[in-house]
């Protein structure tokens, strides 16, 4: 992978994660259609759903990149990682304004007293910490201590995939999906970092026993 | 007998504007108008009173078919005290909770066309005299139509304003001689495969039931509904015949009648037995009552943009002057 080419596929992988917003925006001015007969919702829908797919687009970087060999993928990471936590932030947004009009007490109430409320507001907070770090410079200062704090986007993941399924009505099918795949990703990590530890395991033996 | 008489109004008059949108309502509408004599011709209690109400088994006295489409004609109008403004046919007809057609809100627009809603029949059973399996028009005859516009609360807390066309659901009941055990009425949606996509999947138990106590049956609010904006009910909103029970939220609603059911206990709700303490028998609008998980205190208004704020919720909807006293003595935070 050229440096170009990297360069031209990280463009576009921005430009697809504007393509939700510019929906949302046009029509909400009357281009191409409107948002339906409640148009907060659709938005707030909207968005929430963008964020968690991106989110778990996120998660999938790594097992797709040790699955293809190709490397180049980590670097579209960080740009979908706050492509997510943009939209969450968004959804947030849209509830506490057009939703809710800013009513802080109702707001308040939601956030201790719903659960599925609860759990999403959670996972927006402990996304905040990580687009913090995700500069080059700050993945440099933290070290390994970055990977660990990044870590945190399984629970996120989760949190989310949680609210979901604690909001809806009775169908329950939808968020149970993104559990599935949840699962699996986070299922894929678990082996692969059991496989890596028994090599090195193996690797210590080997140097400790005398051929 | 039925004498066939050109309309005396104009489809255009009251048909909404978005119908003129779609070419294949416009084709069947003006059919319909074209075919149909105008006024009330379902209304009319004919030589003042109801016929006898005749089983199909026994060979019924079919007259014209209940239209699936098109103008209802004349109808009368009735004192309502909506402040807020009627929402539009398309918001109505584009954002439902049909789930035998899907569980998301635009599916049953979508998909309900595969509904027949022809010929319809309605079976009745149960604490009544009169029982038997019915055609939808000779449970018609004799009802006068009404245009009421009605305030529609969903339990999801989202509500719209609703010119529906229909009857009191009581003049119908009684016709039946409820006995005496008759404490409740159960209700029944079709419940086909064929027609329904929904319904292969075990999201409710099907077919999707409902209930009320007799007294709130009887109540003149209880509309059996058979049309929208002066016009037929488009499938979507549950064709051919359903319930509207105003100052309950939505789902009490049901669509698409095919069993009406006398009964002595309470019946079983399809969405109180998928989740009792989310769900109550009664479901009456209530700002004070929380659903488990979200608040039911403010509402938001279909159609009302992208900017505007959501309203406040009334007791029974804003009904509460004329059924509260259906309710005296009942704590209505426990029996929700
Ligand atoms: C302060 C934080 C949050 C608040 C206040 C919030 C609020 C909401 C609300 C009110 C709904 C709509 C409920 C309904 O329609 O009944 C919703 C839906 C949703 N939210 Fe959130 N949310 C938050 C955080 C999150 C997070 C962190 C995620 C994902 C990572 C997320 C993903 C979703 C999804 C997927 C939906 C459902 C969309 C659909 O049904 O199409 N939300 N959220």
């Amino acid at each position: 992978m050229t440096r170009r080419n990297l360069a031209l596929i990280k463009a576009l992988v921005i430009v697809a994660c504007v393509v939700p917003f510019a929906w949302v925006a046009a029509r909400a001015f009357g281009y191409g259609g409107d948002l339906g007969a409640n148009p907060v919702q659709m938005v707030l829908h909207t968005f929430g759903k963008t964020g968690l797919n991106l989110l778990i687009l996120t998660l999938a970087i790594t097992p797709i990149r040790k699955q293809t060999g190709l490397n180049w993928l980590v670097a579209l990471r960080r740009t979908l990682g706050l492509a997510a936590f943009f939209y969450i932030l968004l959804h947030a947004i849209t509830y506490a304004v057009l939703d809710q009009g800013l009513a802080w007490q109702s707001l308040l109430v939601d956030v201790a007293m719903r659960p599925y409320i609860t759990v999403g507001f959670l996972a927006l907070v402990l996304m905040v910490p990580l687009a913090v770090t995700s500069t080059n410079a700050m993945q440099r200062r933290l070290k390994r201590r970055w990977v660990q704090l990044h870590r945190l986007v399984y629970l996120i993941g989760i949190l989310g995939a949680v609210h979901f399924l604690w909001l809806v009505k009775i169908d329950v099918s939808e968020p149970l999906l993104y559990m599935g795949v949840l699962a699996l990703l986070l299922g894929y990590r678990v082996v692969d970092w059991r496989r890596r530890q028994q090599r090195r395991l193996q690797a210590r033996q080997r140097r400790e026993s005398p051929a | 007998m039925l004498i066939k008489r050109p309309p005396d109004i104009k489809p255009s008059e009251i048909t909404p504007e978005s119908a003129f949108h779609r070419r294949r309502d416009i084709l069947k509408a003006a059919l319909a108008a074209g075919l149909l004599p105008a006024a009330n011709a379902w209304g009319q209690a004919i030589g003042g009173g109801f016929p006898e109400l005749v089983p199909l088994a026994r060979e019924a006295t079919r007259h014209r078919a209940f239209p699936e489409v098109g103008n209802l004609g004349d109808l009368n109008t009735w004192p309502h005290d909506v402040e807020r403004e009627t929402t539009s046919f398309e918001d109505i007809t584009n954002y439902n909770n049909y789930y035998e057609f899907g569980t998301g809100k635009t599916d049953p627009a979508k998909n309900a066309h595969t509904l027949r809603t022809h010929p319809w029949s309605v079976t009745v059973e149960g604490e009544a005299d009169i029982t038997g399996t019915f055609a939808l028009e000779d449970l018609m005859k004799g009802h006068t139509l009404e245009d009421r516009l009605y305030r529609f609360r969903c339990v999801e807390a989202w509500s719209m304003v609703v010119p529906w066309v229909g009857f009191p659901l009581g003049d119908l009941l009684k016709r039946f001689e409820p006995t005496s055990r008759a404490n409740y009425v159960q209700f029944f949606t079709l419940n086909d495969a064929e027609q329904m996509p929904g319904v292969r999947y075990p999201v409710l138990r099907w077919p999707y039931r409902e209930g009320l106590t007799i007294a709130e049956a009887m109540h003149p609010l209880a509309l059996l509904t058979v049309g929208l904006y002066g016009q037929v009910l488009p499938n979507q909103n549950g064709a051919p015949l359903r319930l509207i029970v105003p100052w309950k939220y939505g789902f009490k609603s049901i669509k698409s009648i095919v069993r009406i059911r006398f009964m002595e206990r309470e019946p079983e709700t399809s969405w109180n037995m998928a989740n009792a303490r989310e769900y109550g028998f009664y479901s009456n609008v209530n700002p004070d009552k929380d659903h488990p998980r979200w608040s039911q205190a403010t509402e938001r208004v279909l159609g009302a943009g992208l900017f505007s704020s959501r309203i406040p919720t009334r007791l029974f909807n804003g009904y509460a002057d004329q059924v509260a006293s259906l309710y005296t003595g009942l704590d209505l935070m426990r029996n929700y």
